[in-house]
């Protein structure tokens, strides 16, 4: 009964956020800081972890293929596969939710137990539009970006392996990233991105806007936020697979 | 001026306000005061239009609030200008910008006299210059409730809510802040509702005072009536502390 009634809240408040915005110059004001803070201030983690993740899925494809019976080329195909079609994608943005949707779950909650939310409503301000649909438009702009990134600081970083250790060489690596491309695993990829982008931002948001009470509920409005927004990513990660591949 | 006709509010089977009628007056400090749990939060989200009536009506200059479409009611929220407890300004915004968002919103006036009306309103209500671009967390309890009046008045509204202007700053500045509502509503004529426990408050600025007990209005009238009122609810609120018994019997 209550996932039925957060649908329905969630329907209602999504009504409210996709309007064409009041004032078009406000807007991109506030797309823009959006741009910056969910994008560019994801870019160091999204780095480092995709460098770090590259290199191990490298190792650990080694030494799950020592077959004289399979090609040596085959780590770096399992890199680029891994990278592409589930790393990228569907880790990086579990990881993202966790960064971004408690950020924005967290600054919209203590806007409204803070009176900031009334305060924009009574001055005839569409609050939901205002605050959330920079907040998705933007994550939505970044998150293509961010996801070709990511592979190719991933490939990166299996390349590094080839290049600092003795476990494949360099060239077998760049055979096996090139070999049998699918061109459709990278829209594929991208088209996943976006909708978990959506699913965190929006669902954040909703989690944020929706707090009643004092500090404690926002902290709980952020894990659950973050909690939810996985297993909804996981779930439709599910259903894209089946349908787009 | 904002009519309340008998109205009710009811929760959960509870009668929160129970057939309110009261009458708000332009150019004076209308003031809605009660012991906590009296009604005076529902009493003033009802006439911001927060929670709808059970029953009776709420005019605004004759429009009633309930037949309004949410259109209206965003229409008339521009014609209202609401300084929250907590003073509620944006913390992501400057002191300027919290002043600019207003105008930068709803008013169709080009930057430099978008600058100069919120220069104007910061500098009625005393904000120093060097303080216009400092964020709301880095000036005291007292300059936040007035960068929240200037960004009330900006608009110059017809109506202006207040909910206890005086909550957590120390008796000085309370003055300030009790002179600068009086102030602002002489000068422009607005309707003003200021909802208080603060007896200074009441004291200095109440020109229409309502008491309300149980979710009824037990009392109406002016500070100077206040005193030679023999409403025992009313006598009991007011004159809690010896030294305010005191007062009223010299």
């Amino acid at each position: 009964m209550q996932f039925l009634q957060h649908i329905g809240e969630y329907t209602l408040l999504m009504g409210r956020v996709l309007r064409w915005p009041d004032r078009q110059r406000m807007f991109w004001r506030q797309y823009s800081r959006e741009l910056e803070k969910q994008g560019l201030q994801s870019l160091p983690i999204v780095l480092i972890i995709s460098l770090f993740i590259g290199a191990i899925l490298t190792i650990q494809a080694k030494i799950n293929t020592e077959n004289p019976l399979l090609p040596t080329y085959t780590v770096g195909l399992l890199t680029r596969e891994t990278l592409l079609l589930e790393f990228s994608s569907t880790i990086l943005c579990l990881i993202l939710a966790g960064k971004v949707g408690s950020s924005i779950a967290s600054e919209i909650g203590t806007m409204r137990i803070t009176e900031q939310i009334d305060a924009m409503e009574i001055m005839g301000v569409n609050s939901a539009n205002y605050l959330i649909l920079p907040k998705i438009l933007a994550f939505l702009t970044m998150m293509p970006m961010l996801v070709i990134v990511s592979t190719a600081i991933g490939l990166l970083g299996g390349w590094a392996v080839g290049a600092f250790t003795d476990i494949i060489t360099v060239h077998d690596y760049l055979i096996g990233i090139q070999y049998a491309f699918n061109p459709y695993y990278v829209w594929y990829s991208l088209i996943k991105s976006l909708v978990f982008a959506f699913v965190i931002t929006s669902m954040a948001s909703y989690y944020g806007y929706s707090v009643k009470g004092g500090a404690i509920e926002v902290g709980r409005a952020s894990t659950k936020a973050v909690v939810n927004t996985n297993i909804m990513i996981l779930f439709l990660d599910l259903i894209l697979s089946k349908l787009l591949l | 001026m904002i009519e309340v006709k008998d109205i009710v509010k009811i929760f959960d089977g509870h009668v929160v306000l129970d057939h309110v009628s009261t009458e708000l007056r332009d150019g004076e400090v209308n003031m809605i005061i009660g012991q906590s749990g009296s009604g005076k939060t529902v009493l003033m989200k009802s006439l911001i239009g927060l929670h709808d009536l059970d029953e009776g009506q709420i005019l605004y200059d004759g429009r009633d609030l309930a037949e309004m479409r949410n259109k209206d009611i965003r229409m008339l929220h521009r014609e209202v200008g609401v300084l929250f407890q907590g003073s509620a300004l944006f913390d992501s915004m400057s002191v300027m910008e919290n002043v600019l968002f207003p105008l930068e919103m709803f008013s169709h006036l080009n930057r430099e006299e978008r600058q100069a009306r919120a220069e104007f309103c910061l500098q009625r209500v005393e904000i120093p210059q060097h303080l216009w671009n400092a964020m709301p967390n880095e000036i005291s309890g007292g300059q936040q409730k007035r960068v929240a009046i200037a960004r009330a008045i900006v608009l110059e509204p017809r109506y202006l809510f207040c909910d206890e202007p005086n909550s957590g700053l120390d008796p000085k500045t309370s003055l300030v802040i009790d002179a600068l509502i009086q102030d602002i509503t002489r000068e422009y004529n607005i309707c003003t509702i200021v909802n208080s426990h603060d007896m200074n408050s009441i004291m200095e600025i109440g020109d229409n005072i309502v008491f309300l007990k149980d979710g009824r209005k037990e009392w109406q009238g002016s500070r100077h009536e206040l005193f030679d009122s023999e409403n025992e609810a009313l006598n009991d609120f007011v004159f809690a502390s010896e030294l305010f018994k005191r007062i009223k019997k010299q």
